[in-house]
């Protein structure tokens, strides 16, 4: 008699660790536990802690800025013009006699608004022409990868000043640039993990019960690609506030008298030996909020992508 | 090989293609009349025809994008709207000064940012591995004029080492630029030390992962051996691709560093066509951008397919 | 052998990983010693430990990883404490490691030449011409052919086993007084595995070495090893000499390890498998009672304590409380164990052959363009296309199964897809009891779809991660059938009891299930729509083997119940000549051989079968009359190929015929059995000798 004992290790657990899951565990619990969860992980490293409070901190401040703000945003009180930081004026005020707090206050909605908009539309439309693109394929799929190639061989600020020298500078430019600028990006990636999971089991047994193309790509597929979605998004998100204060400080974005912060460094630069707090405190603005959505960003990926 | 190389030229050229139907396209989405920008807004009708007739305006848009193409490849990249002036020597001249800039740069980051990345990738999670991630990440984050301007404020106000305006001009030699090269150099290269230092990072520390390096460490070879001569030598070459990649970072952000320094290249002139409307020139400066981003990549395929046996012999 | 100092002395190691703040054992109070000239087999599951256990000995641990208790002697020298620097003098030169992937343990950028001299210059001084002349030496002794040409080689450019036999003669290159094999084989296809098993008996018999081959493949190591040990969720359980341990086990696990298997030639109509319910305890669920406790048929009120390792004599050990009442044999082992399958047996009805079969495929043809990007198929018209499956024809009558075996490349999983609509096949019809199915599955009715499902061979991937059982099978219900609310939760629960699973499982999702028990889920969801047609492709290779009989357990009873044709596919030849009632053989997209499972093992056999039956490992191979080695790789996929597809490899060619000229289909009129090849069956029958002494 033979014996014939075999068993192909394709997956499974490694020997001597506990098995783990292919997706991340945190997606598939339900409801609040979810969030608990997730908060907690993220609040568990000093870093992303920090990521977490500044943009909590910052969203409070575009959600309430007008009823923190002392003064308006273009209200100009011509005798105070000029003035460094002082009781009356937190942060001083500008030539014009504007109150720097009041405007950096209030350019956190700004900035938050045209970023975060921006970067929900781009992620939307990036996540279904992702989905479809990875999940059909063929010629479709290479024609929409070639242009994004096209797209996406300009660097990307050179495709956002491309765009606006052609559309003008204003608000609604800068939020279309956004989308045309990160839509392909997202598409890939999320057309990357798309890739990678069509051919699982169940993505098949739901194609062999004969499951109509939007329930595959939104209820089979799309629940898998959400962790690195979620980390994409992130990430996007911090590039759009680069983005947006970028263009803002070249003179190309939004334009005065918006109290944008790229905007307000780029008009406080003229004078900056007279009144630096003019300009320091918007770039301060500009770079804790940056870093803090990177940390967040970062944390965000280690929990979802990197967690076993 | 050869097959290699030769279908990522056939990529190049095509996506070179592609683009330049992007570029096209978006500087023809223009609303409103070219000829009225150019000539103003008391022209009259006929000189506006005219005018019309002569930049071919009147043609259907792929023949316009062919004979746009065609021109350019051979050189006639034409008059700009808002100087009069060939468009050529002025794209040649600031791209010049930009590449001066661009050398300076990465001549300083790669090394560093290569040896920041394998120390803190050998050293996971020890402190000089949190010390390096830390700080490149919050680098990495900051927007190049934000950077640039503290830099001013210290070096230039502060110590008055260098100069905070680095406005050359075109006769200017390399030799007597180099000081006024210096801060946008740092700045830039603050950004890209940090981006390429991450990335090597995460390479060696993926690498470190591989079952082969377990396979030398149970050789029995020394830990330098281990890895100098089997970690490194697989860590290091994609490191040619993060490289050509962050070189879309460095044109982006030297567009940003040129305007906080009042550097004459390149990102200036875009910012300059962009304020003026003046498509022409948008079109030129993007197209030699966009070759330069696309060659620099063209060349990290030749070296790595030279240097990664898989692909050479593959 | 006895009197002299053992190589390696393992006494009372303990091994705990970091998992999050605690530190868990993964290997407990191992002892184990092993002697010079002796192959010690260390046989375990996935979870058990063994490869946590080949790699404490080496003294490479992760950094999560800790010696906790223990000691490891080698060559009188205690080693376990020694750091990392210390132990550098001993890998390579005495202690060497032959891992289970040669691919990822070869260097990528070095030539496989220059990877072997390392050991040589390091350790024997070797200067550099006289190591490269060594190398080839050592691949000559591999059995490399082209030894030199193999030296200068990447990795890449050589098959998965010459990179083993490189990785052997990498091991083998300072004579190390210490060898462990790590699952060498593995991941190798069987008729490759069989001449690396060859290699490596010729190589280390004789040698003064000691050698600890680590394995999950019981008939691995009963054509290797003198001694065997067998892991089982960290713990050893039992340490005997390899005959006594196959004889007469004495602890219920390795008795339900041996039995749960199996054997080449068995059938399912003559033997139920024997199989051991639940699973291996996860690492965090490790009690301080008897280890196999949880799913022990014998189990008494003391195994809540733990036993010790007793010995039962010089020779043997065993970790169980009741070895005694065993080894006097009074215990019925076999009925204990059987008693699921008894009552299996009683359901399994006989089946009924109808006119019409269940599923009939005439003429599959399925075809790959190699590369398919815009830019290549815009440069060249026609792109290289390669033939995965060329001109498959299979018909399964209801209640039957056909058994599909062949290796990795052989077509079997490309010909499942394209029956199954996943792949549309470039021809080829498809019919389910006559009604036609379209080859794209958009073009398939609801209809069609009930009646022809598929069971996957990865059960991490299986099932929706974000759904629960009971979501995912209302959904089947209700999609194809149109079955919603109270009667798809009443087929759902009965559904979930036929395989065997609590009711609650319904509201659990995917990662709260083991693999096995999301593999049964997976086979719910097949057979709840009650189809005519079940594929089931590889079901039970990435499962564990204590784990496997429970699954080909229970697709037999399904299938019984439901009276469905069904199409099972694997590479494992006992696996397939357990389950099914005909055999399909297929080699490079063509069938080979075509037979009713009995006469699988009988000659004549086509000569790939052959090779494959004699490449099995087997209890009783010096009864085999012949050893049949195939020579070479396998065609490249896009290789073109006249004639027979085997004749590059086939040991019986008999000249240019094959090369030229298809050959054409032998069949023997009275027990239907179908040969493609040249030789006719009574040429075959001469020339072969019964593989296995099966007495059928």
């Amino acid at each position: 008699m033979g014996f014939e004992v075999d068993v192909r290790h394709t997956s499974g657990s490694v020997d001597g660790q506990p098995p783990s899951t292919p997706t991340s565990t945190y997606i598939q619990l339900a409801g609040w536990t979810k969030v608990v969860l997730f908060i907690r992980a993220l609040l568990s490293k000093p870093a992303s802690a920090l990521g977490l409070i500044i943009f909590v901190v910052f969203l409070f401040l575009a959600l309430f800025g007008p009823f923190l703000a002392p003064y308006g945003v273009n209200e100009q009180i011509a005798a105070d013009a000029g003035q460094p930081p002082s009781a009356k004026h937190w942060f001083g005020t500008d030539n014009l006699g504007r109150d720097v707090f009041s405007r950096v206050v209030l350019g956190a909605r700004e900035i938050l608004s045209l970023a975060g908009f921006g970067t929900a539309i781009a992620v939307l439309f990036g996540t279904t022409i992702g989905l479809a693109s990875g999940y059909i394929g063929g010629w479709f799929d290479e024609i929409l990868m070639r242009i994004f190639d096209g797209l996406l061989a300009m660097p990307l600020l050179l495709l956002a000043l491309l765009l606006l020298g052609t559309l003008g500078p204003s608000k609604s430019s800068v939020l279309l640039v956004i989308i045309i600028v990160y839509t392909p990006i997202v598409s890939r990636v999320v057309r990357s993990v798309v890739l990678s999971v069509r051919q699982r089991g169940f993505i098949e047994a739901a194609r062999l019960r004969g499951e109509n193309l939007p329930y595959l790509l939104f209820r089979e597929i799309l629940p898998s690609v959400l962790p690195a979605l979620a980390v994409e998004a992130a990430l996007r998100f911090s590039y759009a506030i680069f983005l947006v204060a970028s263009l803002g400080f070249l003179g190309v974005g939004v334009q005065p008298p918006s109290p944008d912060w790229g905007l307000m460094v780029r008009e406080a630069r003229n004078n900056v030996n007279q009144m630096p707090w003019a300009m320091y405190y918007p770039a301060a603005a500009i770079a804790v909020i940056v870093i803090g959505v990177n940390l967040l960003a970062d944390g965000i990926k280690r929990v979802l992508l990197e967690s076993k | 090989m050869v097959k290699y190389l030769l279908r990522r030229f056939g990529f190049l050229i095509l996506t070179l293609l592609i683009t330049s139907m992007v570029i096209f396209a978006a500087t023809q989405l223009l609303p409103g009349d070219v000829a009225r920008v150019i000539l103003g807004r008391e022209a009259g009708e006929a000189a506006l025809q005219a005018l019309r007739e002569e930049l071919g305006l009147n043609d259907p848009v792929p023949v316009q994008y062919g004979r746009w193409l065609v021109n350019f490849v051979r050189g006639d990249w034409g008059k700009s709207y808002s100087t009069k002036s060939e468009i050529r020597p002025l794209v040649i001249g600031r791209l010049r000064n930009s590449l001066m800039l661009a050398v300076v740069i990465l001549v300083i980051s790669v090394p560093v940012a290569i040896f920041l990345g394998v120390v803190a990738g050998l050293n996971e999670n020890k402190w000089i591995d949190n010390v390096v991630s830390i700080a490149s990440l919050a680098v990495v984050g900051l927007p190049e004029f934000v950077t640039g301007l503290v830099l001013i404020q210290i070096f230039a106000f502060r110590l008055r080492w260098f100069p905070a305006n680095s406005s050359i001009r075109p006769t200017t030699s390399f030799l007597e630029a180099l000081p006024m090269l210096i801060l946008p150099a740092l700045t830039a290269t603050l950004v890209l030390l940090a981006y390429i230092a991450r990335l090597t990072r995460a390479g060696v520390i993926e690498e470190l992962k591989q079952q082969y390096v377990r396979t030398a460490d149970l050789k029995g070879l020394p830990y330098r051996v281990v890895i100098f001569k089997h970690v490194l030598r697989n860590a290091l070459i994609p490191t040619i691709t993060v490289i050509a990649i962050s070189m879309g970072w460095l044109i982006s952000g030297l567009i940003v560093i040129e305007n906080v320094f009042n550097y004459p290249g390149l990102g200036r002139l875009m910012v300059f066509a962009i304020d003026r409307r003046d498509l022409p020139l948008l079109q030129a400066v993007t197209m030699v951008a966009v070759l330069g981003f696309a060659l620099s990549n063209l060349l990290a395929d030749i070296l790595y397919a030279i240097l990664d046996p898989r692909i050479r012999l593959g | 052998m006895e009197q002299e100092r053992a190589v390696l002395e393992v006494k009372d190691l303990t091994v705990a990983y970091r998992i999050g703040e605690r530190w868990l054992e993964a290997i407990r109070d191992i002892n184990l010693s092993i002697f010079c000239g002796q192959i010690y087999g260390l046989v375990g599951e996935s979870g058990s430990g063994k490869t946590t256990l080949a790699m404490s000995i080496l003294n490479y641990l992760g950094q999560n990883g800790r010696i906790l208790k223990g000691s490891i002697v080698f060559d009188g020298e205690e080693i376990s404490q020694y750091p990392k620097e210390k132990m550098r003098s001993f890998w390579g030169s005495k202690i060497a490691l032959v891992p289970q992937n040669p691919l990822s343990s070869l260097n990528p950028t070095l030539t496989v030449g220059e990877q072997v001299q390392e050991v040589l210059r390091l350790h024997l001084k070797m200067p550099e011409a006289a190591a490269r002349k060594r190398v080839v030496e050592l691949f000559e002794q591999v059995r490399l052919a082209e030894p030199q040409r193999v030296a200068r080689s990447y990795p890449h450019q050589i098959s998965g086993g010459m990179q083993q036999r490189v990785m052997i003669a990498m091991a083998l290159a300072a004579s190390p007084r210490l060898l462990l094999l790590d699952e060498p084989t593995t991941s190798l296809d069987v008729t490759t595995q069989a001449s690396i098993l060859d290699l490596i008996k010729e190589l280390i018999q004789g040698q003064d070495m000691a050698v600890l081959y680590v394995t999950h493949n019981l008939g691995v190591v009963v054509e290797l090893c003198h001694r065997v040990a067998v892991l089982y969720a960290g713990e050893l359980v039992e340490d005997a000499p390899l005959e006594e341990i196959f004889r007469q086990p004495l602890h219920p696990y390795t008795f339900g390890l041996l039995k749960s298997v199996p054997k080449l030639g068995q059938n399912k109509k003559e033997q139920v498998l024997s199989s051991i319910p639940g699973q291996i305890p996860a690492l965090a669920q490790r009690g301080s009672g008897c280890i196999f406790q949880s799913r022990c048929p014998i189990a008494l009120d003391i195994c809540a304590e733990r036993p010790p390792l007793e010995s039962i004599d010089a020779k043997r050990s065993s970790r169980c409380f009741r070895w005694q009442e065993l080894l006097r044999g009074e215990i019925p082992l076999e009925k204990l164990f059987e008693a699921e399958g008894e009552a299996l047996q009683a359901s399994i009805p006989v089946q009924q052959k109808s006119e019409a079969a269940a599923l009939d495929a005439q003429g599959i043809i399925v075809e790959f363009e190699s590369h398919a990007s815009l830019f290549e198929s815009l440069a060249r018209r026609s792109s290289r296309k390669v033939k995965a499956v060329k001109d498959v024809s299979i018909r399964i009558e209801a209640g039957d199964t056909l058994g599909l075996v062949g290796e990795s490349g052989s077509g079997k999983t490309s010909l499942a897809r394209a029956i199954s609509g996943l792949n549309e096949p470039e021809a080829g019809s498809i019919r389910i009891y006559g009604l036609s199915a379209a080859p794209k599955l958009s073009k398939r009715n609801r209809d069609v779809l009930r009646r022809l499902q598929m069971v996957f061979q990865n059960p991490e991937e299986a099932l929706n991660p974000f759904m629960t059982v009971g979501e995912s099978l209302r959904r089947q219900l209700f999609v194809l059938q149109g079955i919603r609310g109270e009667e798809a939760q009443r087929l759902a629960e009965e559904m979930v009891k036929a395989v065997q699973l609590p009711l609650d499982v319904l509201n659990r999702r995917p990662n709260q299930l083991s693999g096995g028990e999301k593999q049964r889920i997976a086979i719910a969801r097949a057979f709840i729509t009650n189809p005519d047609v079940v594929i089931a492709d590889e079901p039970v290779s990435s499962l564990d083997v204590s784990v496997q009989a429970t699954i080909l357990n229970l697709i037999n009873r399904l299938q019984g119940n439901f009276n469905n044709g069904l199409l099972f596919i694997s590479h494992n030849l006992a696996i397939v000549g357990y389950l099914a009632d005909q055999i399909a053989v297929i080699y490079l997209g063509a069938l080979m051989q075509l037979c009713r499972a009995v006469d699988l093992f009988k000659p004549p056999y086509h000569p790939y079968t052959e090779a494959l039956l004699s490449a099995v490992p087997s209890v009783e191979l010096g009864k085999k009359a012949q050893t049949i080695r195939l020579e070479g790789e396998l065609p490249s996929p896009t290789e073109r190929i006249e004639g027979c597809p085997f004749h590059s490899r086939c040991p019986r060619k008999i000249g240019e015929i094959c090369e030229r000229q298809a050959p054409p289909w032998r069949v023997d009129e009275s027990t239907q059995k179908r040969i493609y090849c040249h030789y006719t069956l009574e040429e075959l029958t001469e020339l072969q000798s019964p593989i296995l002494d099966v007495g059928l």
